[in-house]
């Protein structure tokens, strides 16, 4: 493996650890560049995150759009040749992006995300409106969209009120801090 | 649902399919129409579903992006409450993904298992069977419904839009894939089904929200295909697919986009559909009354 002056060696192996992914086995075959419906939203396509992390970029690597773009469709994972579960790796550059506190390319993402486990949190089930608000609130951008949120208003797609779960205790105690 | 006057034990006679039902947030929340048209169609076939007790999200991709704790604990505690000997039924794509993939995470891994059932205080149901919608089609022989409905669908051009259902992790790739079944069902009925390449085109999900550029870049790429190849409607088997193409779509004069559940209700005679149809952005209304499918 070529190693990089300034790159961090132990990158690929503790990011193997994490996600249970051996890098060697990548093949740089693009089968999954070539398949992402989403590669135009990302700066590095899937097969040379990889490159990155055998090369032990893992600042560069954690900087990505890329990581946070990943829906997670598994199109990729389910071509790939040697089975990488790429989803995966996407969830551990994820978290370890938020562990070293990097600057996330994607703040809009990682929103939404955060205000999909604040409803889950709260009601142990999403709720879609609050959700948008809040959403919208943080980005402080309440009126681009207007008109899709809007229709979706008038076609009833976004419940007023939330679903809720009885048991609220055993959803605090998943949320709690162990 | 009802719950009161049904009974898990399907005992000794009956012959009835039940499942323990998992709606899903999407389903629960913001898809009505699919829903309340999956609860129909089982209806229609004499299959009985139960509400799982006090489900909860699944933790969906944001769990699994930010949030470790909750994306492992999510999903068990939903394993926890499935009754025993039910089969849990499942109609959210994405939600299938994640209780399968705990499911299976803890069958293998001892230590997992222990964790489990620490948090959770009782034993692991290593028996639990966890299924799609779409396995119910393996299940039952549809036939006996249909051979009297063949046709019914008759003259409808229908593209077939699957998303990224398909699609399977590493560590699920020996589960039953279930390619073809919206083909293969709605053919019987009748309906022409049309080839366009982009069935299993990813939707963008949660995009749809952050990067709504992206979404509606794919979105109208999916309609598009599809209206060229012909389809008058495309069929969704995800609420969130569903959800997608609707509100992204900024083609002109699109076509209909309809839940597999919606087009089999109505071809089983449902008439309960006017709860349906209005929650549509783009009306299917005109196009079912075409085909004579409504009156
Ligand atoms: S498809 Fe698999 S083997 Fe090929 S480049 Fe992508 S990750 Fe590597
Ligand atoms: S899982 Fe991520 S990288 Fe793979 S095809 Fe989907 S969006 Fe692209």
């Amino acid at each position: 493996m070529i190693l990089l002056d300034d790159g961090c060696p132990d990158f690929a192996g503790e990011m193997g650890e994490k996600t249970g992914i051996d890098f060697n086995r990548c093949l740089q075959c693009k089968t999954c560049a070539n398949g992402c419906p989403f590669i135009d939203g990302m700066d590095q396509a899937p097969n040379r995150i990889i490159r990155m992390i055998q090369f032990g970029m893992a600042e560069e690597v954690l900087k990505t759009s890329t990581i946070w773009v990943c829906v997670g469709c598994n199109t990729c994972s389910s071509a790939c040749p040697m089975a990488i579960d790429i989803p995966a790796l996407m969830d551990g550059l994820r978290h370890a992006a938020l562990d070293r506190g990097v600057e996330i390319p994607e703040p809009d993402i990682l929103n939404f995300h955060q205000e999909v486990l604040n409803t889950v949190k709260k009601y142990g089930r999403t709720h879609k409106l609050e959700i948008m608000m809040r959403y919208k609130l943080k980005k402080m951008d309440l009126f681009s969209d207007m008109g899709v949120g809007l229709k979706m208003l008038k076609k009833r797609k976004l419940d007023l009120t939330p679903s809720r779960v009885k048991d609220m205790k055993a959803i605090e105690k998943i949320f709690q801090e162990p | 649902m009802k719950r009161s006057s049904r009974n898990l034990d399907p005992g000794p006679s009956s012959g009835k399919l039940k499942f323990s039902f998992f709606p899903g947030c999407s389903l629960k929340a913001s898809g009505h129409e699919n829903t309340l048209s999956l609860l129909k169609f089982c209806q229609s076939m004499d299959i009985d579903l139960v509400e799982l007790e006090d489900w909860n999200c699944c933790g969906s991709s944001s769990a699994h992006s930010i949030d470790k704790r909750s994306a492992k604990y999510l999903p068990m505690r939903n394993l926890s409450l499935a009754p025993r000997g039910v089969p849990l039924l499942i109609a959210c794509p994405s939600c299938l993904l994640r209780l399968k993939s705990s499911f299976l995470s803890i069958k293998a891994d001892p230590a997992l298992r222990r964790d489990y059932e620490d948090f959770f205080e009782k034993p692991f149901d290593d028996e639990l069977e966890i299924i799609h919608f779409f396995e119910i089609f393996n299940r039952v022989d549809l036939k006996d419904h249909m051979e009297i409905l063949a046709g019914t669908l008759k003259g409808i051009r229908v593209a077939p839009y699957y998303g990224c259902m398909l699609f399977m992790p590493p560590d699920l790739r020996y589960e039953k894939s279930h390619t073809g079944i919206i083909e293969k069902s709605l053919k019987s009925l009748g309906a022409d089904i049309v080839s366009y390449g982009y069935a299993n085109r990813c939707c963008g999900t949660y995009l749809s929200v952050a990067k709504p550029d992206i979404a509606r870049k794919v979105v109208n790429e999916i309609i598009f295909k599809a209206m060229e190849a012909g389809a008058e409607c495309l069929v969704t088997a995800c609420s969130m697919c569903h959800l997608n193409l609707e509100i992204r779509c900024t083609l002109d004069n699109p076509i209909p986009v309809l839940h597999f559940s919606e087009l089999l209700s109505m071809a089983l005679g449902a008439e309960d559909h006017k709860k349906w149809f209005p929650r549509h952005i783009v009306d299917p209304v005109p196009l079912l009354k075409k085909r004579g499918l409504l009156a």
